[in-house]
């Protein structure tokens, strides 16, 4: 039996699925990392992963138009994105409470909608695999890197797009400063709260469209609590990739294929109960925030909110 | 007099402006979806209060909210943040379990107050892990709570499919359920509703916690390692310690509602996969207690009454406005969000007070000495 998990196309099979898997935590991750940056925590992305599925989804659903269901999830993730630095930014809330009345909403709230809206186990055809010309043709790697839908291509090319805003722009510096130290950045006539609303609201938008990747183009359905905590997953792996974009997008890696290497264990039928393979991810999550913890330091004035003194 | 009722208004407006504000805004919700904001808060009312049942039930509802709230008093208090009460809840529930299930002849006294015990040691164990983590390895406690709640559901799965299984089920396939406990191992009723003995013993254990918090030298480091640790560590307290003993005791508070939920109302457990299946998001909904009861255990008791009736009360609704109750979680999370956003207003009053005062006294001291000139 463990043999079978060696053959290549049991491999290539793995693959293929941890690196569709790897979408919706890339999305909801990097927006996180652009907020934490700077010095905003969001925790209610679990919620708006959630609204942005299922609005996503209901468009889709409504009018089978699967780039107006993206669009959908934009609008309703940046609108929650926008709302949650109203609150942590303007209101100063204590953003590790906040964030948790932000999920519950999510959670209620697109639950409540598809209730009321659709109520039924409706599917719906997302957005196909659209395989790379030439590139797909390639043996092997174009069957695990260019045959994907287009969320999939957008989420890996997110990344450097990230990586290259972060460190090689004047926003990224403008970022960096406010999430490092907010009054020198204020001194320097840095708009902080221009900047936060800025970061928070692209997180929205980010993680609306990590909800709709899973609803209108890994799965096609929307249910209750679909996302089922992805969105706290993502926030560990911000973390856990040192808030760089390309440390997320190995903890991103990682988490994906151990979990797809879960699920083929269980199709492949490997005696171990499902429960232990679906529990693994998370122990792994868990040592290695232990492994990273103190290898990097977080911005300095993550979770602090910013008032001008006098 | 007059500071007094301005501290009064400080404490009680934000909480009550949350309620009004989410209230509205669920109003508003509710006309929305084609229903009768005022018929749908009156079946609201009328489910959660409208018998001597639908009371009991409310308090039973209440019941594991206020444990879990409990101990986030505890850990808040404390200067960490514990979302891991789903988990906690389960730990408890799954050893209290696994106690009744493995002495089922024992006398019923016994075995209840074991039970208890051993589901606030499982909870506390399953919220010391995270504490013992910050503590040595500086993990965010956030995230660990958070993976520890996904890890216990596994768990809960793997023991309800195997070990724990009901063994006597027929047929093929069996549901991953174990057998009922007892009868002589039910928390005793307190009237002939569902009301059991299990909210009593929460109001109780507020008290205690009060007292454990504002009263005891060990409650008192653990407030001060919250308000400021470097302070703290100054004085000679042991943060880390602490760290680990307020998730703990945290945690404990929600392992003990897991098993007063299996031992007072359902007397066996069984799983649908999800956590929420068991705990019906208790966990969650503990902090919410928490939060508008001011992170203090005996606000915390009005404030899951409160929310154990929207949760009861959503039945009624669902059935006479067709709007889910899935309405209510959604409203949960405005109570937080007012909650918190609050904050602000109360600390500029308090600025604003001290400006003023400071203010006062320094005219006083200008003020020409009467004779003085002469």
């Amino acid at each position: 039996m463990l043999s079978d998990l060696f053959s290549a196309s049991v491999i290539i099979g793995i693959l293929v699925s941890g690196i569709r898997l790897a979408t919706p935590y890339l999305y909801a991750a990097i927006g996180e990392t652009f907020g934490q940056r700077s010095g905003m925590l969001n925790l209610g992305v679990d919620g708006i992963m959630l609204m942005g599925a299922f609005s996503g989804f209901y468009v889709v659903f409504l009018t089978g138009n699967y780039w107006l269901g993206l669009l959908a999830a934009i609008i309703v993730g940046g609108i929650m994105g926008l709302v949650t630095a109203f609150i942590n930014v303007t209101l100063q809330a204590q953003q590790g409470i906040s964030g948790i009345g932000v999920f519950l909403f999510g959670l209620g709230m697109s639950d409540l909608l598809f209730q009321k809206l659709v109520n039924d186990v409706e599917t719906v055809s997302g957005f196909p695999n659209a395989p790379i010309p030439l590139l797909s043709n390639i043996p092997v790697i174009g069957e695990i890197f260019f045959n994907q839908n287009v969320l999939v291509y957008g989420a890996y090319l997110l990344v450097p797009l990230a990586w290259f805003i972060l460190n090689k722009t004047t926003l990224g510096l403008k970022i960096n400063s406010v999430g490092e130290n907010p009054a020198a950045a204020d001194t320097l006539g840095v708009s902080v709260t221009g900047i936060r609303y800025l970061t928070v609201t692209v997180g929205g938008i980010l993680a609306g469209i990590a909800g709709a990747s899973l609803s209108i183009a890994l799965l096609g359905v929307f249910q209750q609590n679909l996302t089922n905590g992805m969105g706290f997953i993502a926030i560990a792996l911000v973390y856990f990739g040192g808030w760089r974009p390309l440390g997320v997008l190995a903890g991103s890696l990682i988490f994906s294929m151990v979990n797809s290497l879960q699920i083929w264990v269980q199709v492949i039928g490997i005696p171990i109960p499902s429960d232990v393979a679906v529990m693994l991810p998370y122990i792994l999550t868990i040592l290695v925030l232990i492994l990273s913890a103190g290898r990097f330091r977080q911005p300095s004035a993550l979770t602090k909110p910013y008032e001008r003194a006098g | 007099m007059h500071e007094r009722l301005d501290t009064l208004i400080d404490v009680l407006l934000p909480p009550i402006a949350a309620i009004v504000g989410a209230l509205l805004v669920g109003a508003i919700m509710l006309v929305l979806l084609g229903a009768n904001p005022i018929a749908g808060y009156v079946a609201l009312f009328q489910g959660a209060f409208g018998s001597t049942n639908s009371i009991a039930d409310t308090a039973v509802k209440a019941t594991p909210l206020l444990l879990v709230g409990i101990g986030i008093c505890i850990s808040f208090r404390g200067g960490v943040i514990n979302i891991g009460g789903e988990g906690q809840m389960i730990l408890g529930a799954l050893a209290a379990t696994a106690l009744g299930l493995a002495m089922p002849t024992a006398p019923g006294w016994l075995i209840i107050t074991l039970a208890l015990l051993i589901g606030f040691a499982a909870g506390g164990l399953w919220g010391g892990i995270p504490g013992y983590l910050k503590a040595r390895y500086n993990v965010n406690e956030i995230l660990s709570t958070i993976m520890m709640n996904a890890i216990a559901v596994q768990l809960m799965n793997l023991l309800l499919r195997g070990p724990m299984i009901d063994t006597t089920q027929k047929g093929a396939a069996r549901i991953p359920q174990t057998s009922r406990l007892a009868d002589a191992f039910d928390l005793p009723r307190l009237i002939p509703t569902r009301l059991h003995l299990g909210t009593l013993l929460a109001i109780i254990l507020a008290f205690v916690v009060y007292f454990f918090l504002w009263r005891t030298t060990v409650g008192y480091r653990i407030r001060a390692v919250g308000l400021n640790p470097h302070a703290s560590r100054y004085s000679g307290i042991n943060v880390s310690r602490n760290i680990v003993l307020s998730l703990l005791l945290s945690g404990a508070f929600a392992g003990l509602a897991g098993a007063v939920q299996v031992y007072g109302v359902n007397h066996f457990m069984i799983t649908d996969g999800t956590a929420a299946g068991f705990t019906g998001s208790a966990g969650f909904n503990g902090i919410v207690a928490a939060l508008f009861g001011l992170l203090h255990p005996i606000g915390t008791i009005p404030a899951s009454f409160f929310l154990g009736a929207l949760l009861v009360g959503a039945n009624k609704l669902q059935r006479v406005t067709q709007v889910p109750g899935a309405l209510l979680t959604a409203l949960n999370g405005l109570v937080v969000i007012f909650v918190v956003s609050s904050e602000i207003w109360r600390r500029r009053r308090a600025r604003a007070r001290a400006i003023k005062k400071v203010e006062l006294e320094s005219t006083q001291q200008e003020a020409p000495v009467p004779g003085a000139a002469d």
